[in-house]
C-alpha cells in the first residue's frame, strides 16, 4: 500500500511526494510491531534502492510469514536522486543535518519534520546509506556511542562485516538517526558500498540481516540465515590514511583485505610530470574497511580506514 | 598594509589555492575581518575589498591606534568562486561548516583548520556572511547565543538590528560560533546581497565596520553615529510561509513597515498567470527577511517579520 508521507508543491505544476510502501501482515494484531526501512536521504547514495526493492518483493512473495508492519521509504530526498545531487536541489544544507526538522522552517525542514512524525513510534528504523562517490565502504552499522548499549544487540543482527561505534559530536545531533533515538525510536545507520552505484552482493548481505532483525522483533516468521558475527570497532582502533599531496590515486590493496603494517595501499602520481609523488602504506595491521574509489586527490583526501588491533 | 599568504594548497590542474590576508597596524591582535568563505559570496568579497582600500588610506594617515593590529581576509574560497560554485568545487562541502577544522581531516577541514589558526586570538572577529535561504535581509549584525556573546558590542556597528540566534547543531561548525568559543567576540554582518553587488549596502557595511573599530578604540575615524540598534532574538521573529508553489511576485521589501492585512506578495500560476495565493501580513511590523527568487515552492519562508510592540517604532 503506497502512502504519501509528505508533499510540497513545486513552482511549475508538479508536486514533490515522499512516499512509503506499507506492507501489512495477513492478520494485523494490536500488538504488531512496526519496522521502518528508510534510504535516499542523500541523492547520490543508491545502494538502498536495491534493498528496498528486494525487501518489498520478498515480503510480498512470502506474505504469510509477515507478522508485523514493514514501512519502506526508498527516497527521503526524491529530487536529489532524480537530479543526481547529494543534497536537496536549491537547498544549501545537508538533509541529514536538519532533523528533527521544523513545521515553520523552510520546505526542506518541513519535509524533515513530516518524515520524523511518520517514523516516531516505530519499533525499529534502519537508515541505509551508501558512501559518497569518493569512498567504498564495507557493509557496516554505525552507532553513536551515546546509544550503543541499547542498539548494539540489534546492530549485530544486520549481517554486516563491521559495527562502528563512533564518538558523539554535536553536529551529528541533527541526523535522522540521532533525532529518532533521542525521541525514543531506535534507529540504526547502515553504510555500505559507494555513491552512485549499486553493489548487489552488499544489498543481499544486508537483506539477510534485515530478515534476521525482523525475526528477532517478531515481525517475520519465515526462514532466516544466521547473521555473521561482525567486528566491533571497540575491539580495535580505527586508523586512517589521508593524502598529503594532490594527484591521482590508484590502489594496490584490495578493499576488505586484512593488511599488514607497512603494506602498500596505493600510489599517487602526477600525470603531467610522469612521476609517483606518494606511496601510501597501512599504519597498522587490520581490516581495510574503507578505500578510496575516486582517483583525483588533494591534500587531506581520505584514502583508507583500517580497523587495527584485535581483529 | 602587508599582504601575506595565510595558507596554500596545491592542485594537480590549477594554480595553488592561496588564502591572502591584508594586515594593518601592529601589536595586539585586535580585529579580524573575513569575507567570502563560499564561492558565490561576491558581495562579501567586494565589501572586504572596499574596507581594505579604506584601511590602507587610514593607515597611511596614521589613523590606526598604536598597538592594534587588524587582519582582513577577503576571499577564502577563490577555487569555487572562479568556477561558479558556492561550495568546495571538488566535493561540494562547505568550509563554513568545518570550523574549527581538523589538521588531519579532509581538504576543507584542513583549510578551516589553517585559516582558524590565523584568525583566532583576535579580540573581535567579524564575518561577512550569507544565509542558507534565498532572500535578502535588512542589514544587521548576527550573534550566536553561546553564553559568551555580548550583544551591547553588536550595537556598536550602528546597524539597525542585532539578531541573537540560538545555535542549532549545524551552527556549531561555523566560523562565528568557533570564534566565540575561542574567546573572540564574534559578529556576522549581513548585507542585502550575496552573488551580486549592492553598492548601497556594501558602503553601509564598510562604514559599520569602521564605526565599530572606532568605538572599540582601534581606529580614529569620523563617521555619523548610525542607528540605535534593536536587539532581537531570532526565535521571536514571525515566519510567514508560502501556501503554494509558482512564480513569486514580491511587493514588499526588507525594512518596509507593514500593517496587518497588507498585501506583501503574490504567487502566480507559472503558465496561466492566475493568482494562486496572496501573502498578507498577519500583524503590524517591519520586514526583516524577504524571499527573493522568482520561483517559489510551497512551504517556503516568504518573510520573517519583527512584530510591532505597543509603542515601538
Amino acid at each position: 500500500m503506497v502512502m504519501t508521507v509528505a508533499s510540497v508543491a513545486l513552482p511549475v505544476h508538479e508536486k514533490l511526494f515522499i512516499q512509503k510502501n506499507r506492507i501489512l501482515p495477513p492478520v494485523l494484531s494490536e500488538s504488531a510491531k512496526r519496522v521502518c526501512i528508510v534510504t535516499g536521504t542523500h541523492g547520490d547514495e543508491l545502494e538502498g534502492q536495491y534493498v528496498c526493492f528486494e525487501l518489498g518483493r520478498r515480503l510480498q512473495n512470502e506474505h504469510e510469514h509477515l507478522n508485523g508492519i514493514v514501512d519502506i521509504y526508498p527516497a527521503l530526498n526524491p529530487l536529489g536522486i532524480d537530479s543526481i545531487s547529494r543534497g536537496i536541489p536549491m537547498f544549501d544544507l545537508d538533509m541529514n543535518r536538519i532533523f528533527p526538522g521544523s513545521e515553520d522552517g523552510t520546505s526542506a525542514e518541513f519535509l524533515a519534520h513530516s518524515i520524523m512524525q511518520d517514523l516516531v513510534g516505530a519499533d525499529m528504523c534502519i537508515d541505509i546509506h551508501a558512501s559518497n562517490i569518493f569512498l567504498r565502504e564495507i557493509p557496516q552499522v554505525r552507532v553513536n556511542e551515546t546509544s550503543a548499549e541499547k542498539l548494539l544487540p540489534y546492530a549485530k543482527l544486520l549481517n554486516t562485516d563491521f559495527v562502528w561505534v563512533h564518538e558523539a559530536e554535536t553536529v551529528l545531533e541533527s541526523t535522522l538517526a540521532y533525532s529518532l533515538n533521542a525521541a525514543g525510536t531506535p534507529a540504526l545507520v547502515v553504510e555500505m558500498g559507494t555513491g552512485m552505484r549499486i553493489t548487489k552482493a552488499y544489498g543481499d548481505q544486508l537483506l539477510d540481516g534485515i530478515f534476521a532483525l525482523l525475526a528477532k522483533l517478531d515481525v517475520w516468521k519465515g526462514n532466516v540465515c544466521p547473521p555473521k558475527e561482525p567486528v566491533i570497532s571497540t575491539d580495535g582502533e580505527v586508523m586512517q590514511v589521508s593524502s598529503d599531496c594532490c594527484g591521482i590515486f590508484t590502489p594496490c590493496a584490495r578493499h576488505t583485505a586484512h593488511v599488514q603494517k607497512g603494506e602498500q595501499i596505493g600510489t599517487i602520481f602526477d600525470p603531467l610530470a610522469g612521476e609517483i609523488v606518494a606511496e601510501l602504506s597501512s599504519p597498522c595491521d587490520g581490516l581495510l574497511f574503507t578505500l578510496r574509489d575516486y582517483p583525483v586527490v588533494y591534500d587531506g583526501s581520505l584514502i583508507a580506514r583500517i580497523l587495527g588491533g584485535a581483529v | 598594509m602587508k599582504v601575506e599568504t595565510l595558507f596554500s594548497t596545491k592542485s594537480c590542474y590549477r594554480e595553488p589555492l592561496r588564502i591572502e590576508g591584508y594586515r594593518f597596524g601592529s601589536g595586539t591582535k585586535s580585529a579580524c575581518i573575513v569575507g567570502g568563505l563560499r564561492g558565490n559570496e561576491i558581495q562579501q568579497v567586494y565589501v572586504c575589498s572596499q574596507l581594505i582600500r579604506e584601511l590602507k588610506e587610514l593607515e597611511r594617515r596614521g589613523a590606526i591606534v598604536k598597538n592594534h593590529e587588524i587582519l582582513v581576509v577577503p576571499c577564502v574560497n577563490r577555487f569555487s568562486m572562479n568556477v561558479g560554485k558556492r561550495f568546495w568545487a571538488v566535493d561540494n562541502t562547505d568550509i563554513n561548516r568545518m570550523f574549527p577544522g581538523d589538521a588531519s581531516g579532509e581538504t576543507t577541514q584542513r583549510i578551516a583548520d589553517s585559516l582558524f589558526r590565523q584568525v583566532q586570538g583576535y579580540s573581535y572577529g567579524i564575518h561577512f556572511a550569507s544565509f542558507y535561504m534565498p532572500g535578502d535581509f535588512v542589514p544587521h549584525v548576527r550573534m550566536m547565543d553561546t553564553g559568551y556573546q555580548t550583544t551591547s558590542l553588536g550595537s556598536l556597528f550602528g546597524l539597525p538590528f542585532v539578531v541573537v540566534r540560538k545555535p542549532r547543531p549545524i551552527d556549531t561548525k561555523t566560523l562565528n560560533y568557533n570564534w566565540q568559543l575561542w574567546n573572540s567576540n564574534a559578529f556576522s554582518v549581513y548585507t542585502n546581497e550575496t552573488d551580486c553587488i549592492d553598492e548601497t549596502s556594501a558602503r553601509q557595511a564598510v562604514t559599520a565596520v569602521l564605526r565599530f573599530l572606532t568605538r572599540t578604540g582601534i581606529l580614529h575615524y569620523n563617521c555619523h553615529s548610525g542607528y540605535m540598534a534593536s536587539v532581537i532574538q531570532e526565535d521571536n521573529l514571525s515566519t510567514i510561509l508560502t501556501d503554494a508553489g509558482g512564480i513569486y511576485r514580491r511587493h514588499r521589501h526588507p525594512g518596509d513597515a507593514v500593517l496587518r492585512g497588507d498585501l506583501m506578495a503574490e504567487i502566480l500560476d507559472p503558465c496561466s498567470g492566475e493568482v494562486l495565493s496572496e501573502i498578507r501580513s498577519p500583524t503590524d511590523g517591519v520586514l526583516f527577511f524577504a524571499h527573493k527568487a522568482p520561483l517559489v515552492l510551497q512551504n517556503t519562508v516568504a518573510y520573517r517579520l519583527i512584530r510591532r510592540m505597543r509603542g515601538s517604532f
